[in-house]
């Protein structure tokens, strides 16, 4: 609280920048959590934003009709304000830059987070989301692969969750061996195993092997992967960075591994570009969508100029050459870039989503999303800035993957029982800090945090809201939703992502989708089926005179605007 | 004149055909004096049965004596037949050559065509400007319709009947269509029920470079304003290009002698450019390869996409001045026959709900169309892959489609059709064995006798059958305005056109048939619920002399 330099501010005006001249007058209210806005007509409509969805806070000269302040948030949604008095909006945007940027993690809005949840149930939610469950689903032949207690306490990697699978044939001193050769001991692991080929998908960090060095353990621990497929033989090793990038770290004493020492790999270069050139294409993106009035020439330059399209390409060929290797040619594939961490979650995620269609189901990509990123160790306190830090260390890489998938939803519409919607409120929970899921950096932080305790998860919440995330046109037994998807890549084939980055550009709201049409109709369907066995039933019951209440049909097919925007 | 004549070698064996995806046939090429044919002589195999009015270039290449045409066609499509035989290759393609480049109309396909189905409705009957304009009685007595144009003199590029103010009589008419390019006085495009206000189109005024005015011009324009009222003249050309039009004896509207009106330049470009740009834009999108700069440059070299918004900009500040700011509209460019209609054509469908329905759709097109003397014979002539140097051929009438696309993408749940009727009308444009756009006119339309001697396209596609596949399934009924979103990032690449041939719809085409799924399913229950409930209401009836007795 002590953060806080003014409350409460009067006469505040919400400017849309489509209808400057409509803006809408309110106070403004700042609390430890969240700033929230209530206007002053009839219906006192708020809109709240947490305080950890800030991105900055930015106050433009004052004017004669007062001081603007904008405030951009972390899901790129952006407000206008304009405060009467300049001492405001000086006090406001003080307060909110201070608390937007949290020092410590105890700071964050999930510690304070209570949904009203007895201890028993906010453990049961954190037991909602099984990997245990989930490896075992993938079928793994346990002649061929086995838990390792290698990682017990995380001594091995810390970075690392703590059970690991790897090839049953390898010992465990060539698992330690394996460990030391790899960059921050991010050794060699099984991420998907792909039950109708064998053929498994493994990640780790970059070899240590620099420009001579070797390890005879590593090699055969990649020889154990191989062979844990019994019908392969050679297996792929995909760097996911350019080739120039790989090869500069060999100076450094990391780098890739070397095809001579290596018995039956073949190495793969895909040439995804660093986060810091990922930070900088998607700040020129998100500028080209905040643009006021742009042309077509203006918009499509800005979009070619940001280079976002060009790097959602490069992850999204990553996953389909995974993909067709592991699927098509039935060859293992271990992934890795330089930490293991970034476009190696992309990857893996990007070619299990291809592969497999419970990905593609709403609990599916929760799992993967566990799986993949949670619990291998991708820096989400880093990459979102939960804290205060390093500004160098943020970059979207998790939003890139939910592009991926979004850019797949448009090639397959039938594919995914999940909608647009679901990954935009994803995105949003994954920099709010709301839930303790995406706090910390790695297993071992989020252990030593006491999240399990301190914080709610976030999964059962989203399960239980899954009808709003539903696709209308998602059936189990549709032809896309079985089997590999082998999306095309072709430069045209990707779109502008309207819904996440042309947010400024609010008229939508006056479109029809028709997700949400068909929804209705959906909805409408099933109620007319309750009714149908209700009346099927009635001519036996007739004479007792009892009376069925029919329904009504729905008559809204408009996506229902929300009164209260809680953000 | 004979085909046979044109037709060197009118059959060849073991010929291969490769079409975008699907398996290659090998097969019997045969030519006719209209269509390119191809059989694999098999039984539930696809056959190649081409228009040669379809033919926008042929393209040769021979590998020993093995030739290869390639023929790619105006509705974008490129297809590829391997022919055996140097010689049959090159009579092959040089009678295709002369077939597809007749110059005389009444060679053409529509005059030969004979139906294969009973015309119950005719097309040609159904849009006539009577029934419209009783239409427009119902609403308003200040119109009336006017006949001075009945021989075509007043205005060769207009229809015989014109709706104009009701005060203004035939003698004016005339002088102020000498004051018109092309005899295009001002005449009525649409009137908005809901306020009375309307839309009037007409082609530039010659003033010229002294500033000739013409008093019964002025009077017949302000003859639709309501007493105090301003109006609003949209001019589809830059200021500066309506000034150079001067030079050429065009110009525009001076303030000094139109007080009521103020006019606003918009920057639609002219028809050459425009199929500069579609040439370029269906090269990029032909060309696989590029990566994503590459890609993303060349959309935006071709200027394709600026076009539309620039059109769909000007449709609805014209919809925007008759609607929210309740004044009347005066649209032209230079000749108003291209831009013009562009714009009054989409304002209607921005404004007027009737127009979003098939049948609504249709009068539209005839209306602002083809009865305003859009001419389409001329535009349509080539299409992107056109070698030559073009001579008055522009995308005019594509590029509207493409808007009411962009529209139908943004609302779509309120229009009666669906995208394959548009992408339907695009290649009737084009190549069709209908009469309906053949003429630049509705004078050189009557001196074919289209009517008599073809089938309207409206005849075929409002058979019931044939309708069923535009359905909107998503169509529900609504009375409103709608306002569609300018912004680029709101308009996208129209697909179904252009990446038509270089990408499967397989998916797409997969999760529409599932929209209409869910819908038919829904429309079932509600059927078989509404007559349980009226079996149960009569029960209860039936029923209640005993329980109330």
């Amino acid at each position: 609280m002590e953060h806080i330099r003014t409350p409460k501010v009067e006469n505040v005006r919400m400017i849309d920048r489509r209808t400057p001249r409509k803006a809408t007058v309110g106070t403004l209210y700042l609390s430890s959590t969240h700033t929230i806005f209530v206007e002053n007509s009839e219906a006192r409509k708020e809109t709240w934003v947490l305080h950890s969805l800030v991105s900055n806070v930015e106050r433009l000269p004052t004017n004669p009709s007062g001081s603007p302040v904008i405030i951009r948030c972390k899901n790129l949604i952006v407000y206008r304000l304009l405060i009467p008095q300049e001492k405001d909006s000086l006090d406001v945007v003080a307060s909110l830059t201070r608390l937007s940027r949290p020092e410590r993690y105890g700071e964050l809005f999930c510690f304070s987070f209570n949904p009203n949840l007895d201890k028993e149930l906010r453990e049961k939610a954190w037991g909602f989301m099984d990997l245990k469950a989930e490896f075992n689903r993938m079928g793994i032949p346990s002649n061929l692969w086995h838990v390792t207690a290698a990682n017990h306490e995380y001594r091995l990697c810390d970075t690392y969750p703590s059970e690991l699978f790897v090839p049953k044939s390898a010992s465990p001193a060539v698992i330690v061996g394996s460990a030391k050769f790899r960059s921050r001991g991010r050794l060699p692991v099984l991420s998907y195993f792909h039950r109708d080929t064998s053929a498994s998908i493994c990640r780790s960090s970059q070899p240590l092997s620099g420009f001579s060095a070797r390890s005879s353990d590593d090699e055969q621990m990649l020889q154990a992967i191989m062979k844990s497929n019994p019908v392969s033989e050679f297996m792929y090793v995909v760097d996911t960075r350019p080739k120039l990038n790989a090869m500069a770290n060999r100076a450094a004493g990391k780098g890739y591994e070397n095809e001579d020492h290596y018995t039956n790999i073949k190495l793969q270069f895909i040439g995804i570009e660093n986060i810091h050139v990922m930070r900088n294409s998607q700040q020129k993106l998100i500028d080209v969508g905040d643009m006021a009035a742009p042309s077509m020439a203006d918009f499509l330059w800005g979009l070619e100029n940001s280079g976002w399209l060009k790097h959602i390409k490069a992850v999204l060929d990553a996953g389909v050459f995974i993909a067709k290797a592991v699927a098509e040619d039935g060859v293992s594939v271990l992934v890795h870039c330089s930490d293991g961490w970034d476009r190696t979650a992309q990857a893996c995620s990007v070619a299990s989503v291809l592969l497999d269609p419970y990905y593609r189901t709403i609990k599916g990509l929760m799992v993967l999303i566990e799986k993949d990123w949670v619990s291998f160790g991708h820096k989400f306190s880093h990459r979102y800035a939960h804290l205060d830090g390093d500004p160098k260390e943020v970059s979207p890489v998790m939003d890139q993957f939910l592009e991926c998938v979004w850019q797949l939803m448009q090639q397959f519409p039938c594919a995914f029982e999940f909608n647009e919607r679901f990954l935009i409120q994803l995105h949003m929970l994954i920099y709010s800090c709301q839930y303790g899921n995406f706090i910390g950096n790695c297993q071992k932080e989020r252990r030593d945090l006491k999240l399990q305790e301190r914080t709610h998860s976030l999964w059962p919440h989203l399960w239980e809201n899954r009808a709003e995330y539903t696709n209308p046109l998602y059936r189990t037994d549709h032809s896309q939703t079985q089997g590999v998807l082998r999306p095309l890549t072709t430069a045209y084939c990707f779109k502008f992502w309207k819904g996440m980055y042309g947010r400024a550009e609010r008229s939508l709201s006056s479109q029809q989708s028709p997700a949400d049409c068909l929804n209705a109709v959906r909805e409408e369907s099933q109620q007319l089926e309750e009714e149908l066995t209700a009346h099927q039933e009635v001519p036996r019951e007739t004479d007792a005179g009892q009376e069925t209440c029919p329904a009504e049909g729905e008559e809204n097919f408009r996506g229902e605007e929300e009164d209260q925007q809680v953000v | 004149m004979e085909f046979a004549e044109l037709i060197k070698t009118p059959r060849v064996d073991g010929v291969i055909l490769h079409r975008p995806f699907m398996p290659t046939v090998e097969g019997t090429l045969c030519l006719t004096g209209h269509h390119i044919i191809l059989s694999s002589r098999q039984d539930n195999t696809e056959e190649l049965w081409l228009l040669h009015a379809n033919i926008d270039s042929i393209e040769k290449r021979f590998v020993g004596s093995l030739g290869t045409i390639i023929v790619k066609c105006k509705d974008l499509r490129v297809i590829q037949l391997d022919i055996p035989g140097m010689e049959e290759c090159l009579n092959i393609a040089s009678s295709v050559e002369a077939l597809s480049t007749l110059d005389s109309v009444s060679l053409m396909y529509p005059f030969f065509y004979r139906p294969l189905f009973e015309v119950i409705e005719d097309g040609w009957q159904l849009f006539v400007p009577e029934e419209a304009f009783k239409d427009l009685e119902s609403m308003t007595d200040e119109w009336r319709l006017s006949e001075v144009n009945k021989d075509f003199s007043v205005c060769p590029s207009y229809p015989s009947l014109l709706t104009v103010p009701k005060d203004i009589d035939d003698e004016s008419l005339i002088k102020a269509a000498s004051f018109r390019h092309g005899g295009r006085f001002p005449v009525l495009s649409y009137y908005h029920k809901k306020n009375g206000m309307v839309m009037m189109r007409a082609a530039q005024p010659l003033t010229g470079t002294n500033g000739r005015r013409c008093k019964e011009d002025e009077k017949l324009i302000n003859a639709t304003l309501c007493a105090g009222k301003r109006g609003y003249i949209i001019d589809t050309r830059t200021i500066a290009v309506a000034q150079q039009a001067k030079a050429r004896g065009g110009g525009f509207e001076q303030e000094a002698n139109y007080p009521q009106w103020r006019r606003i330049h918009k920057a639609i470009e002219r028809s050459n450019i425009l199929q500069e740009s579609l040439i370029k834009l269906v090269e990029a999108c032909n060309d696989q390869s590029h990566n994503m700069d590459r890609w993303l440059s060349k959309l935006e070299a071709s200027n394709w996409q600026s076009h539309v918004k620039e059109i769909l900009t000007t449709a609805c500040l014209a919809a925007q001045c008759i609607d929210r700011e309740g004044a009347s509209v005066l649209v032209h460019g230079s000749e108003g026959t291209d831009s013009t209609l562009q714009v009054t054509s989409l304002a209607q469908i921005i404004l007027d709900p009737a127009c979003r329905t098939i049948r609504g759709f249709e009068a539209l097109i005839e209306r602002e169309w083809l009865q305003a003397g859009h001419p389409f014979q001329q535009r349509c002539a080539q299409s992107a892959y056109s070698n030559g140097k073009p001579r008055s051929e522009a995308p005019v009438f594509l590029l509207f489609l493409d808007c009411v696309w962009q529209i139908l993408r943004q609302f779509p749940c309120s229009f009666q059709f669906s995208e394959s009727f548009l992408i339907m009308l695009f290649e009737h444009t084009y190549a069709s064995q209908f009469g309906t756009f053949l003429g630049n006119s509705v004078a050189e339309r009557a001196k074919l006798q289209l009517s008599h001697k073809t089938v309207s396209l409206w005849s075929w596609v409002n058979r019931p059958q044939e309708l069923e596949r535009y359905l909107n399934p998503l169509y529900e009924a609504n009375n409103l305005v709608i306002w569609p979103s300018v912004a680029p990032q709101s308009l996208l690449l129209w697909e179904g056109v252009f990446l038509r041939w270089n990408r499967s719809t397989k998916c797409l085409d997969e999760a529409y048939q599932e929209m209409v799924h869910i819908i038919e399913y829904n429309k079932e229950l509600q059927n078989k619920v509404n007559s349980l409930r009226r079996q149960l209401a009569q029960l209860e009836t039936e029923d209640s002399p005993l329980q109330t007795p």
